[in-house]
């Protein structure tokens, strides 16, 4: 057995965990570990901009941020999380900028910022600019720029080490378990303290955005150890997926001035959010996109919309909604101006549907995005361990895997980069803080076993069923039965089949008994944490006989504030059953009020 | 229609040597090389090995040569290769296990040029200002995605992996030619080097190959060029 004395250890290569990295780094003894190569990551994926009230180029205030991730979390989110976060981020973003993160800049040489869903001026109730952006590669420039940061500062990496197991020692986290996928081998890291950053778990979702490393293996890890998952059943689908793929299209496609047109040619989005339009909040435009398709205003007859970015259709709706450039002249672009503004989302078109944006609209439908839910923390990324807050010594989670929870029932697009950056660095700073004051936690004789055993299991096993066939149909109930809209007997629907999956899933094997690279042993690992939190989120669903933000439900159509204004926490208990307790949602000053936009 | 791809396999644990194995299965016009090989992978032969993650060329984990050309597979549809497939490990790389080769060198020689933003001066209370024509100077550079693509199609970098190669180059680039960063003639004594930029020989096949579609041939003439003028801009 290999064995690492560490005392931060980080679980995960992207924002969150280079942000944990670097500043746990500066004090501590810190080993961040990956299963990718770091900028293999899925933060590089994220697209239109990272979201601080800089007011670059229009009056704009944190406290006008925050009150609008407030609304968009259908005041599900931690108000005092949230202003921590709105208040952290105008420094975060000069941060990343002092780091050498080349953004987009104004005439003036400032940081450029654009419109993006339901960050607005409060006093108008206009979109506002807020979206710090490079092109449409925002996250693809954070994720660089922090590894590089983390090189320049000699952070030690293990890449291509994917933990699978959590090492609690007396209720405290005393280290992981992890393959190195080159070898095969298992190693132990004993830390003084660990940080979670693995990610989303998005393909559980037939359509989805998630890169195929988003299975959830941090979630599924603590919640084997007895620990909750808060607010599963709140996940986010981004209305703008290229059609059948899942590829994310930005919302800064939408805020250059793209439009939704249904296939009567219609901008529908006037009926569902006649202010902002097409610039609402991401579940109200894919229930939107949902009921046009569901109502035979599909394209063709088929399952999606025209997202329409055109310059003659971007400057037609511009003229009609007044939108006008800083200087008071009417919004006009050109082809070339799109072009250069999102270069990536052209490319995608190009390749992926041989449509080109600048003269062809978009064929799109909602995709599975983005994990509202996950390890419950604080705002300083420590985990919670109950309904009363208590923390769990030793353990954080910082970026998607977290709950702390800013984000609520829905998430507005750019918060979910400034969430790791803020999250990432607090997480970071502390746990080195902790770690300097900690011991190491004693090791069990054998801190690998229980690993051992779940792989000697599944190399056991009689090999009747088949992981790919599972994962299809785990997939395709979830998005069908636990999509965009809900209802009770869909959703048990989704959790006999997930739960006769489960079953299905103990027949697996592999054919692959090699050490090293063995990716199919590592794909069937993931596949039970997929399940597995398939079958968390719809429990959690279930329950909640209410409709807000990510989590609509046709037999109960209106939010419940009265018996509902709560944070779900679902952990398994001894006898393998998922339990479900709640607490109550931290305010300030933001009373829940009639969500419109 | 039936698709024909012949892969490139190789086992430490039990082959002497590598060879090619066919596998036939239906498929369309849209289809990524990747979802093939996923297919493959999920129904005909579990042990066949390769990295991937975003599945839509931003990642940069699935490169390998795809009917001899270096390219992203998530990246190339059935639509540009046609029905028969043949796939193969990036060249100039330790073939690790079936299309997995170590990446370490390449990572070694991205790590030599410095690829880090420095800038000594005390850091002002807001963001340092940058016109918007001394951005778009290194705007292509930035693109990167280090999926290596560009450096194991470099006939010098097959050679040796010693060489650069073009995507460290490119990184330095970035640095190089941004207007805040202060360390561009460290950077340009490193490109300088024995196993530097005068071992480009503008075959063009990093540029070919590049699946950001990044003027890299360009880019490092721009060194050769800031290393004989001094010109940075």
């Amino acid at each position: 057995m290999n064995t690492h004395q560490i005392e931060v250890l980080v679980v995960g290569a992207g924002g969150a965990g280079l942000m944990a990295g670097l500043y746990a780094s500066k004090t501590a003894k810190t080993a961040v570990i990956s299963k990718l190569y770091p900028t293999r990551s899925h933060t590089g994926t994220a697209q239109g901009g990272i979201g601080a009230a800089l007011a670059s180029q229009e009056e704009d205030h944190p406290e006008w941020h925050t009150y609008d991730t407030v609304k968009g979390s259908d005041y599900l989110g931690d108000q005092d999380a949230i202003e921590f976060m709105c208040e952290e981020a105008v420094q975060a973003i000069y941060e990343l900028e002092h780091m050498g993160l080349p953004f987009d800049r104004t005439p003036d040489g400032k940081i450029s910022q654009r419109p993006f869903g339901g960050h607005t001026n409060n006093v108008t109730g206009k979109p506002v600019r807020r979206a710090c952006h490079t092109a449409d590669r925002t996250g693809h420039m954070i994720l660089q720029t922090l590894y590089q940061q983390c090189l320049k500062n000699n952070v030690t990496f293990y890449d291509e080490f994917q933990v699978v197991d959590l090492i609690m020692a007396g209720g405290k986290a005393a280290g992981v378990v992890a393959v190195e996928l080159a070898t095969g081998e298992l190693h132990v890291f004993h830390a003084k303290a660990v940080i979670f950053a693995t990610g989303g778990h998005g393909r559980i979702w037939e359509i989805t955005s998630n890169a195929y490393a988003f299975t959830g293996d941090g979630p599924a890890i603590t919640m084997r150890h007895g620990l909750p998952l808060e607010d599963m059943e709140f996940f986010q689908f981004h209305p703008t997926g290229i059609y059948k793929l899942g590829i994310l299209i930005t919302e800064g496609v939408r805020g250059e001035g793209g439009i939704l047109i249904n296939g009567k040619g219609e901008r529908f989005m006037e009926k569902y959010a006649p202010n902002v339009k097409d610039l609402a909040s991401r579940d109200v435009i894919s229930r939107a996109i949902y009921l046009e398709i569901r109502d035979g205003n599909g394209v063709n007859g088929q399952n999606y919309v025209y997202l329409d970015v055109r310059p003659e259709q971007v400057n037609k709706f511009a003229a009609l909604d007044g939108r006008k450039n800083l200087d008071g002249t009417p919004l006009a672009v050109t082809g070339e101006q799109i072009l250069a503004k999102l270069p990536d989302i052209v490319d995608f078109c190009r390749v992926y549907l041989g449509v080109d944006p600048i003269t062809q609209p978009m064929p799109i439908q909602p995709t599975a995005h983005y994990a509202m839910g996950g390890i419950p923390t604080n705002k300083y990324g420590e985990a919670i361990a109950d309904e009363k807050n208590t923390i769990v010594p030793g353990l954080y989670a910082a970026g998607e895997v977290a709950c702390v929870s800013v984000h609520g029932a829905n998430r507005l697009g750019t918060n979910s980069l400034l969430d790791l950056v803020v999250f990432g660095k607090h997480a970071g700073l502390r746990a080195a803080e902790f770690a300097k004051k900690a011991d190491l936690q004693p090791l069990p004789a054998d801190p690998a076993a229980p690993v051992r055993a779940q792989f000697d299991r599944i190399r056991k096993a009689d090999g009747k069923e088949n992981a790919f066939d599972i994962a299809v149909a785990m997939k395709k109930v979830m998005f069908d039965d636990m999509g965009i809209f809900r209802s009770g007997k869909g959703m048990e629907n989704a959790l006999k089949v997930v739960r006769g999956l489960q079953a299905r899933f103990k027949h697996v094997s592999v054919t692959d008994t090699g050490a090293i690279f063995n990716m199919e042993m590592m794909n069937v690992w993931e596949l039970g944490n997929l399940l597995d939190l398939a079958e968390v989120t719809t429990v959690s669903a279930l329950a909640r006989t209410e409709s807000r933000g990510g989590h609509s439900r046709e037999d109960y159509p209106d939010r419940d504030d009265k018996n509902w204004l709560k944070h779900t926490m679902a952990h398994v208990d001894e006898k393998g059953r998922i339990e479900l307790k709640y607490k109550p949602v931290v305010m300030t000053k933001y009373e829940p009020k009639v969500r419109t936009y | 229609m039936e698709i024909t791809i012949k892969v490139f396999r190789y086992n430490p644990e039990k082959d002497k040597k590598p060879s090619y194995k066919t596998y036939k299965l239906e498929g369309i016009e849209t289809d990524r090389v990747l979802d093939l090989l996923e297919k493959v992978k999920g129904y005909q032969d579990g042990t066949l090995s390769f990295r991937r993650s975003c599945a839509h060329g931003i990642c940069g984990s699935d490169a390998m040569r795809i009917n001899g050309f270096n390219r992203l597979a998530c990246k190339t549809l059935v639509r540009d290769t046609g029905a028969k497939i043949t796939v193969e490990p990036i060249l100039g790389l330790r073939v690790i296990k079936d299309l997995i080769v170590d990446m370490e060198p390449f990572f070694d020689n991205y790590k030599k040029v410095m690829p880090w933003f420095i800038n000594n001066d005390p850091e002002p209370e807001k963001e340092r200002l940058q016109s918007q024509e001394d951005r778009e100077r290194f705007d292509d550079t930035t693109k990167c995605i280090l999926c290596a693509c560009c450096t194991t199609s470099c006939p010098s970098f097959w050679a040796s992996d010693e060489y650069i190669g073009p995507a460290a180059f490119v990184n330095a680039h970035r640095f190089i030619f941004d207007s805040r960063d202060q360390a561009a003639a460290e950077r340009l004594k490193i490109v300088n080097e024995i196993m530097g930029v005068s071992r480009c020989h503008t075959v063009f096949n990093c540029t070919l190959a590049c699946p950001r579609e990044i003027q890299i041939t360009k880019a490092i003439g721009e060194l050769k060029a800031a290393l004989v003028t001094g010109n940075l801009k």
